[in-house]
């Protein structure tokens, strides 16, 4: 069963083509990353994916399904959810209203004007579920503004668990992080289940290829070369790629 | 037939002195990427300075340049002194202008009182021009010279001078800018400067025709912002071409329909800002 | 303030402004205290969008206009206050729709600019549309509302009638704020991209709020009309929307309380600065330029820094005293 599957996605900025015919195919429950140079065009592939960017040319579908056209904000409540390479969090709010955030999002209830969000006692909880995962529930009423960036980024990702999404887009998770704060992530990461599809971008390796089971390798906007690990690791062009031009 | 040509020519006059208002305002947004909301002060208060010097007898030219420079000074040091601290703060730095335009409003209003003041043309373009069987104030064809040659002058320091140079990349890209060593906050201070040194000569041109009163900035300033909003901020040819066209658009709704006067002035500006806000605003917008 | 301290002062203030006609000396001065009640409920209407959704609007006045208006021209026309109120508020809920369809292509400067020209729009046909609006001459009404036949006459009675207004504007913004949709409106002010990836809908947030924002200024606009028993183009000017903003980021933005305090600094200046100095502008100009400069997070939550650091440091000073020998204790 297909999870993700781009076609032909295409994307240029005034004359630069940033995305160019890429093709990507993920199965469902399958680890896939994704590297390349800086500039290869990764984040801008995510930002298609999600619907944050429109694509000139190309489909996406998810689980089947034609997203292409669907706007963005319907995209979290079919199944898409996403981690940023800058943190994008709410800097005025405690963690756990970071994660509250998350839940409403696919919620009627973020329509009501009426009720207080504090009273909300089960959709708090489900908050905590979700830091716990991440090791954070002991932190959960501290200020956002007072956490580490290590921590910020597993609140990232407790958000991101949070949406119980079918597809999990990473964008590059261990960035910035010491060796400890790695580790946790990494745990993090590992524990997370089967059902959940993860594409990762990722510049770091050592934590990185653990997690993979497939490697797509972007350059210039284009896939250069995609296989397992020892595929992607033994073909020349990876070499090219880094060391090369 | 006549009365449309006196229009016609009223509003090529009028369209005249609003690019001299909105040359600098076009500048300013453009650069430093605010509508500067006390640009229509410093056209009230430079034709304030300008009568009263005179009133005590000066040369016409010589006012107007000297209310120039007086407002180049004030403007500079708001910028300066003002807007600077508040740099990257573009939101807080409009309504700064905001505030500042409701003070130099009351501080006219204080020293000049409410009179209005019209002083006559300089002496040697007091009179007529005839032609056709018609006759044509000669002061107003001079405003349209006076607005050509200044277009011109501003033409050949934006593309031909070093400063210009400097400023259109301060246009297009400022962080890059900055990063290829050009010094973004004097230039935001000279450009500023600027700016209110050409509302201010705009307000000492525009007196005999307009005169000056309280108020004056309020409906100068709505003016510039349509100009430059249907003209492309930081653009001086679509300053040109919007002053004329606005120009035409007052008179003749003034004459046509006094009472939508105002909303068909406005209406075009929120087209554009409408359908284009990106477009306009770059960094500023959406 | 937490707790018992908080909550003691506000029964404290509750109970000042429940006796204010009696402790207030006459009725003109009663009549300032509606007026402050009532620019306090536009201040926290307009704090909808700019403190909660970030959305700086120059146009607010042109709102309130509307609502004054529709209700003036209604009742001179012959119809009743409970038609001329509704017909007030209904028209006002459009204009902001179509203010909000509007200005909502953009955010920031370009959003000012856009709700600045259609405040002044409105401010156009006021002053001009004399057939419509009377022109500068203004339009004038020759009774107050009897709301379950009680007389408003007295400045006393609508000022009460005004506090209950009030109050129940305070406690919907208090829920407000407070609920789902207060957070989403926030959360797409902190972080409108990342909502998008979320699953909320930032346009349909932004435009929901503008019309709650819009409906609490047409009751204000309402208010205000039968404070005055008259209406104005000048309501609607530029001036007036730079001085609502003005009650809103003098308070500050963040909290409940913050345009109220805001409005009651302002109107108390602008009637203090009348009687004594003339200029009403200047001083607006400058208190404006003051906090843009000095306190953008507004009074409130700036005079809480700086009273807080005095208060740190006066304790810190005598500590020091006290621990020096021969010192008093």
């Amino acid at each position: 069963m297909t999870a993700l599957a781009v076609t032909g996605l295409t994307k240029s900025f005034g004359g630069l083509r940033v995305t160019n015919g890429v093709d990507l195919t993920v199965a469902s429950g399958e680890r896939r990353l994704i590297i390349g140079p800086n500039g290869a065009g990764k984040t801008t592939l995510f930002n298609l994916i999600t619907g944050e960017l429109a694509p000139e040319a190309g489909t996406i579908t998810l689980f089947g399904q034609d997203i292409t056209r669907t706007p963005c904000r319907r995209r979290a409540h079919l199944g898409l959810a996403r981690t940023y390479q800058i943190i994008t969090l709410f800097p005025r709010d405690t963690i756990l209203r970071n994660v509250e955030l998350a839940l409403l999002g696919l919620s009627g209830l973020r329509w009501n004007p009426l009720v207080g969000l504090d009273r909300q006692h089960h959709l708090a909880s489900r908050a905590r579920e979700a830091l716990a995962r991440v090791g954070l529930d002991h932190i959960a009423d501290r200020a956002l503004a007072e956490t580490s960036y290590g921590e910020r980024r597993r609140v990232e990702i407790a958000m991101a668990m949070a949406q119980n999404p079918r597809v999990l887009l990473l964008d590059e998770p261990f960035a910035g992080l010491s060796i400890d704060e790695r580790r946790g992530v990494r745990e993090s990461l590992a524990a997370i289940p089967r059902e959940v599809t993860i594409v990762m971008i990722e510049h770091n390796m050592d934590v990185a290829l653990d997690l993979a089971d497939r490697i797509t390798l972007l350059h210039f906007g284009e896939v250069v070369v995609e296989g397992t690990r020892a595929e992607v690791v033994a073909d020349p062009r990876t070499r090219e790629v880094y060391l090369g031009e | 037939m006549t009365l449309w040509l006196t229009l016609a020519v009223n509003s090529i006059a009028f369209g005249g002195l609003l690019f001299l208002l909105s040359a600098g305002f076009s500048l300013i947004f453009g650069l430093m990427r605010i509508p500067n909301l006390m640009h229509g002060s410093f056209f009230m208060l430079g034709a304030y300075f300008g009568v009263t010097l005179l009133a005590v007898g000066a040369n016409f030219w010589v006012a107007a340049l000297a209310s120039a420079l007086a407002m180049a000074i004030i403007g500079g040091g708001v910028e300066r002194l003002l807007l600077r601290r508040l740099a990257g703060q573009e939101l807080a730095q409009v309504l700064l202008t905001l505030g500042l335009s409701f003070v130099v409003s009351d501080l006219c209003l204080m020293i000049w009182t409410g009179d209005p003041w019209q002083p006559l043309a300089p002496s040697e373009l007091r009179g007529v021009v005839r032609a056709g069987g018609m006759i044509f104030p000669l002061y107003r064809l001079a405003v349209v010279v006076i607005a050509v040659i200044v277009a011109v002058a501003l033409w050949l320091m934006v593309d031909w001078t070093r400063l210009g140079a400097m400023i259109r990349a301060g246009v297009d890209d400022a962080p890059i800018a900055r990063v290829v060593g050009i010094r973004v906050s004097r230039l935001f201070t000279l450009v500023f400067a600027l700016g209110a040194a050409l509302a201010a000569f705009a307000g000492v041109v525009g007196a005999p025709i307009l005169s000056v009163y309280p108020g004056l900035d309020a409906d100068m300033l709505p003016l510039a912002l349509i100009v430059v909003i249907l003209g492309g901020t930081g653009s001086l040819l679509g300053a040109l071409v919007g002053s004329f066209l606005i120009g035409f658009l007052y008179n003749f709704g003034q004459a046509r329909f006094p009472d939508l006067a105002y909303v068909i002035l406005f209406l075009p500006m929120l087209i554009v800002l409408v359908v284009r806000p990106q477009g306009l605003f770059g960094r500023g917008g959406a | 303030m937490k707790g018992r301290s908080a909550a003691s002062a506000g029964f404290g203030m509750l109970l000042g402004l429940a006796t204010v006609p009696f402790w207030v000396g006459n009725s003109y001065y009663v009549d300032v205290a509606s007026q402050i009640l009532l620019f306090a409920v536009f201040a926290l209407a307009l704090n909808v969008l700019v403190g909660y959704g970030g959305l700086v609007s120059l146009g607010h006045a042109g709102l309130f206009a509307v609502s004054g208006y529709t209700a003036g021209l209604m009742l001179q026309a012959g119809f009743g206050h409970g038609a001329a109120a509704a017909g007030a508020v209904l028209v006002t809920l459009l204009a902001s729709a179509v203010f909000a369809v509007l200005s909502l292509r953009s955010t920031g400067i370009g959003f000012l600019m856009i709700t600045l020209a259609l405040g002044q729009i409105l401010w156009g046909i006021a002053y001009r549309w004399a057939d419509l609006t009377n022109g500068d001459n203004g339009v004038s009404i020759s009774t107050r509302p009897s709301p379950f036949g009680i007389s408003l006459a007295s400045a006393p009675s609508l000022y009460y009638a005004t506090l209950v207004v009030f109050l129940v504007a305070l406690a919907v913004m208090a829920a407000f704020e407070r609920s789902p949709f207060g957070a989403s409106l926030r959360g797409a002010r902190d972080q409108a991209r990342r909502m998008t990836a979320l699953g909320y809908n930032v346009w349909l947030i932004r435009f929901l709020a503008f019309l709650f924002s819009g409906f609490w200024c047409s009751i204000a606009g309402l208010l205000y009309l039968y404070n005055k028993q008259f209406i104005s183009p000048q309501v609607s000017a530029l001036q007036a929307s730079a001085e609502v903003l003005l009650m809103v980021i003098s308070g500050g933005t963040a909290t409940l309380l913050g345009p109220v305090a805001g409005a009651t600094i302002v109107v108390i200046t602008k009637y203090v600065v009348s009687a004594y100095v003339v200029r009403w502008n200047l001083v607006l100009g400058i208190i404006f330029v003051a906090i843009i400069s000095f306190m953008p997070e507004g009074l409130v939550p700036g005079s809480v820094r700086i009273w807080g650091f005095a208060q740190r440091r006066w304790l810190a000073r005598r500590a020091t005293r006290k621990s020096l020998p021969g010192a008093p204790s």
